[in-house]
């Protein structure tokens, strides 16, 4: 008991004094994380837009499969883009495995489903109320979809926070394609489960911690996009 | 003959128009010329067809059988991109009152000057001059289908159609509304409006367009039709009594 509560002590002072690996981890995961849900909004917003309110054969397939994917194994998305990026797979040529290019890009294969997925919902809502108008104003279906992500900002920050909480907490399949190397792609996660295992808490728990207040942050930012976007839509009401 | 009138007369036209579902008529329009100045104020009771003729006068739904003429041709892009609506529940962007009535202009090309130039000068046609920084989505009732109609005017409309813009608003708003209906009326834009209100029919309307059942029974001058109603359905109607 005075072990743990040693190892407490320990990880508060890790975080107060301003350890340089620690910060360096929550940096390197910040970074990793924000790149892919920035990647992932470049991709799965205007698919899902597009998926909101373009009409064509097998598009009611394409959402189940859409929201399917964001219940992917992340392991298996670890192992899927392990293959693509080791060196007898398609993209070996480009040695990107083990290095923190190849964690975002687990993470974008990752996160790009739920961030297009509630796109989806949100465009397809506000496309079905400013639809005749946008029709009358003589936008095309097409020409809609910025005008739509544009109009739903509010509530596709929630999809981004979402996407990014999914990305930061994120541990099977950064630790395949990144290896977990120190000073390279070790992130908060990966720190945990490796510090975990050799019995260092102090280090895990103040990462830990860390990781905690990322996501209560997170949730908190969800919480007040939402409430805002909630209030804009009554008001409309 | 009279097709060739009605192009002369930048008219619209109804041949044959059917909305069916279930097996039911919604509409069943045989024929319907509108041909002069207007307004036209399409008057009935709910589920008489009047926001589906509308509708189907804008181009935003296409009817099962018959069409709709326009200058002597099929209604077409090139027609309904001069036609601009104003629906019952204003539908406004999530974004501030200018930048609903920016998002028309940029939309004609027009230059950021004369763009701004062309805001102020709706925003002070519709008094909405001090409220152009606002968020649209926190405008009255009134203010908001103000701001709708300024955003249909924007579009620089040969016709505006109005599906009952002033239903959910008090006198006072209505008056304005009315006013702004007028003066477009004036400039020369056509006003096709559907209503339930039989007041505002007397003070707005050239002609009138009755409906019921999904026909039309009866068009006419608006003193003939509300003075002197050749139908059953109308007197019925225009004298407060339970039309189905």
């Amino acid at each position: 008991m005075q072990g743990l509560a040693s190892e407490f002590s320990l990880a508060v002072a890790l975080i107060f004094e301003g350890d340089s690996e620690l910060w360096a981890i929550v940096l390197l995961s910040l970074k990793v994380s924000v790149f892919a849900v920035l990647i992932s909004a470049l991709i799965g917003m205007p698919v899902g837009a597009a998926l909101a309110v373009a009409r064509f054969p097998g598009r009611r397939s394409l959402i189940v499969l859409m929201n399917a994917l964001m219940g992917f194994p992340p392991v298996v998305v670890g192992l899927l883009v392990y293959l693509m990026l080791s060196r007898s797979g398609p993209l070996g040529v480009l040695e990107l495995l083990y290095t923190p290019t190849a964690m975002i890009i687990a993470q974008v294969v990752l996160v790009t489903p739920i961030v297009a997925a509630l796109t989806r919902q949100v465009i397809e809502m506000l496309a079905e109320e400013y639809s005749e108008q946008l029709r009358s104003l003589g936008v095309s279906r097409l020409a809609s979809v910025p005008v739509l992500l544009w109009d739903a900002r509010l509530a596709l920050v929630t999809a981004l926070l979402a996407g990014f909480g999914r990305a930061i907490a994120e541990v099977g399949a950064v630790i395949i394609v990144g290896g977990n190397i120190n000073h390279v792609t070790r992130v908060m996660t990966t720190t945990i489960a490796l510090e975990t295992s050799k019995g260092n808490l102090a280090l895990a728990l103040a990462l830990g911690a860390i990781l905690i207040g990322i996501a209560v942050v997170v949730n908190a930012m969800v919480s007040a996009a939402s409430l805002r976007a909630e209030q804009e839509g009554l008001r409309h009401a | 003959m009279r097709d060739l009138l009605c192009d002369m007369t930048k008219c619209l036209q109804v041949r044959g128009l059917q909305i069916r579902r279930n097996g039911r008529a919604l509409l069943d329009v045989a024929d319907l010329t509108l041909d002069g100045p207007g307004p036209t104020l399409l008057l009935g009771p709910n589920g008489a067809g009047k926001s589906l003729l509308l509708r189907c006068l804008h181009g935003l739904i296409s009817p099962d059988q018959g069409r709709v003429i326009q200058d002597g041709a099929p209604l077409g892009p090139v027609h309904t991109a001069r036609q601009a609506m104003v629906f019952q529940q204003p539908v406004l962007l999530r974004r501030s009152v200018s930048a609903n009535l920016d998002f028309v202009l940029r939309r004609q090309k027009i230059a950021r000057d004369a763009r701004k130039t062309r805001i102020a000068e709706l925003l002070t046609e519709g008094g909405l001059e001090d409220k152009a920084r606002q968020s649209a989505r926190s405008l009255s009732g009134g203010e908001a289908q103000r701001l709708a109609i300024l955003r249909a005017l924007a579009t620089g409309p040969e016709t505006l159609f109005l599906d009952e813009p002033t239903s959910a608003l008090d006198p006072s708003a209505t008056q304005m509304i009315e006013r702004m209906i007028q003066r477009a009326s004036t400039r020369g834009v056509r006003i096709v409006m559907v209503t339930h209100d039989i007041g505002q029919a007397r003070r707005l309307a050239a002609d009138i367009v009755m409906m019921q059942g999904g026909h039309v029974v009866e068009h006419g001058p608006a003193k003939q039709v509300l003075d002197a109603p050749e139908s059953e359905a109308s007197r019925r109607y225009l004298a407060g009594g339970l039309v189905t």
